[in-house]
């Protein structure tokens, strides 16, 4: 059990070393999501306090995935990923890694907008602890998000494009620009169906910003759940494709 | 105390199948689909050997080293290395080889040191050891200082080097090599082959898979030729070579038509096969005065002008030909292609 989480923990810290500074994840892990704000920002300066919660689980979930998308098709397609399945590491391990790796970017980025909102931009935070929490699952969420879609394909921009197939829509179905209240009813129930709406609805509760529809520790509850099966699905998906490759 | 420090402490371990094999094979099979990528293959590999699997591209020697490395499931079949089941235990498998792909898949943004200290953290060398093993591996293959360059940054060469150095971190048994010289210039082929004969001479033992063979030649104890999925001889590439010398064969260099030409003389009784390569027409013969008077006319009758004719000795090339009926040809025009 120590071996198989130190060498995790190694291949975190390898996949940080190795690819925070890549180009696909400083232009669509940061520079989008910052793009964004800013446009946000200038439309309405002192509108975008109510925004904050969603702007800061949307640059979360464009860290998480883009950072998934280079750990796994990247290496995938170098042949480095080999390496690490001919190594005595279970698939889960490298699975939880390359979903660490990104769950750092993503808490790191979500963090810089954060601060930014409540240094510069007057955001009360209601309870730091409870917003870490809330911020860790969901980070885990996107970035075992991210490694869903990534195992399925080949190629890098092939992971970026099927991951903006269902990033962009959770921005607009999840919250992250207007409530979940003023959605026409027939979208609502596929709102409810992805991890951001509870991402969006816990921080607006942490973030003192009315319109939260559910408690703090059931959209928590329902995070966890969310990142258990994506990541299960994750390592079934990755070793059925290893049977189809190999 | 040698320089690469392979581990050869420790052997007591079960043994497969009651041998002290360090790799044995039994009816191991991969299927792609309806179609064998290795088809029913036995053999074994002693300890300290330095074993060689020859054929072209495509015969299954990589599938082979995957199945024998745990990356792959084998469809049918057993097989154990260092006497753990490679299904059932791979595991102790992983931990107890080194696998050097055919590709030098380090990583690129890593320093050649990191990429190594990386290696050693994953086959969980201990901390205080996972430096000074990499210092001392960087040494062993005049690296060190380059140490703190970036991987892509080194010469192909280079980057072979280091792929070998970092299968070597946790001081594996058994040590499995795919082409390990393919792509570099004959200087680097010639001082890896050097490297690959210590190792061995340091108590490793060795799998590699290869097409080129005059590397099988020089660096093998012994040579399993494999064509299609299935093994068509194991021996020592001295008695393959001795299969062959039971003929001659015989050497006709032509002004032109060489290729007509090999197809007539194929006809002559006594001719047990041809081969045309360059203008040079090689006959591989049983005895060289039953054939003669009839080559003679055979000559005449086609008005072939020869610039000369002689006898050679086999080489494990012409072995090769004879045992698997293909040209050498093929195995070297899949060396240009390179691998897919």
């Amino acid at each position: 059990m120590m071996n198989h989480a130190a060498r995790t923990y190694y291949l975190v810290m390898k996949d940080v070393k190795t690819y925070y500074l890549k180009p696909p994840l400083i232009s669509w892990g940061l520079m989008f999501p910052g793009v964004m704000i800013l446009a946000f920002y200038l439309k309405n300066p002192t509108g975008i306090h109510d925004l904050i919660p969603g702007l800061v689980a949307m640059t979360m979930l464009f860290g998480a995935t883009s950072v998934e998308a280079v750990v796994i098709t990247f290496e995938r397609r170098v042949g480095s990923l080999e390496r690490l399945l001919m190594a005595p590491l279970s698939v889960t391990s490298i699975i939880l890694g390359k979903v660490l790796a990104g769950v750092l970017f993503s808490l790191v980025s979500g963090l810089i907008v954060l601060l930014i909102a409540v240094v510069f931009l007057g955001s009360r935070v209601h309870g730091w602890i409870s917003l870490a929490g809330i911020m860790v699952v969901a980070a885990f969420c996107f970035s075992a998000l991210g490694a869903f879609v990534s195992v399925a394909v080949r190629e890098v921009f092939e992971a970026m494009t099927l991951s903006n197939l269902f990033r962009f829509p959770m921005l607009f179905l999840c919250g992250v620009f207007f409530p979940l209240a003023s959605l026409p009813a027939m979208l609502k129930p596929l709102a409810l169906a992805l991890p951001l709406t509870y991402a969006v609805d816990a921080m607006r509760t942490s973030l003192s910003v009315p319109g939260a529809a559910l408690s703090l520790q059931l959209n928590f509850v329902i995070l966890v759940f969310f990142a258990l099966l994506i990541t299960v699905a994750t390592v079934k998906t990755f070793i059925r494709r290893l049977d189809e490759t190999y | 105390m040698s320089r690469f420090t392979m581990r050869t402490e420790g052997m007591e371990h079960k043994d497969a199948g009651g041998t002290a094999n360090a790799i044995e094979v039994r009816g191991l099979t991969k299927r792609f689909g309806d179609l064998p990528a290795v088809d029913h293959v036995d053999f074994s590999v002693r300890k300290g050997e330095i074993y060689g699997f020859l054929g072209p591209n495509g015969a299954g020697k990589t599938t082979t080293i995957r199945m024998l490395a745990g990356l792959m499931r084998p469809s049918e079949g057993k097989g154990w290395v260092q006497g753990y089941d490679i299904e059932t235990e791979q595991w102790k498998v992983k931990q107890s080889i080194g696998v050097v792909p055919d590709a030098s898949n380090l990583y690129g943004e890593l320093s050649l040191k990191d990429n190594l200290i990386f290696m050693g953290q994953l086959y969980g060398v201990p901390r205080r050891e996972r430096s000074r093993r990499a210092d001392e591996l960087l040494d062993d293959f005049g690296l060190l200082q380059r140490r703190k360059a970036p991987f892509r940054a080194l010469s192909r060469g280079m980057k072979r080097r280091l792929t070998i150095a970092a299968a070597l971190v946790h001081r594996p048994r058994i040590l499995f090599m795919d082409e390990p010289t393919t792509g570099l210039d004959a200087a680097a082929a010639r001082g890896l082959r050097k490297t690959i004969k210590q190792l061995n001479s340091e108590g490793a033992t060795l799998f590699l898979t290869t097409h080129y063979i005059e590397e099988a030649d020089q660096l093998c104890h012994r040579v399993a030729i494999i064509v299609k999925g299935k093994i068509i001889v194991i021996d020592t590439p001295e008695a393959l070579k001795r299969q062959t010398r039971a003929e001659e064969i015989l050497e006709l260099k032509v002004e032109k038509a060489a290729q007509e030409l090999s197809q007539a003389l194929a006809g002559i009784p006594g001719v047990l096969k041809t081969a045309e390569e360059g203008g040079v027409v090689k006959l591989y013969i049983s005895s060289l005065n039953d054939v003669m008077p009839e080559l003679v006319s055979v000559l005449r009758g086609k008005g072939a002008t020869l610039t000369s004719i002689r006898t050679v000795v086999p080489s494990l090339e012409d072995a090769f030909v004879r045992i698997t009926g293909m040209e050498a040809e093929k195995l070297r025009s899949d060396q240009k292609e390179g691998r897919p």
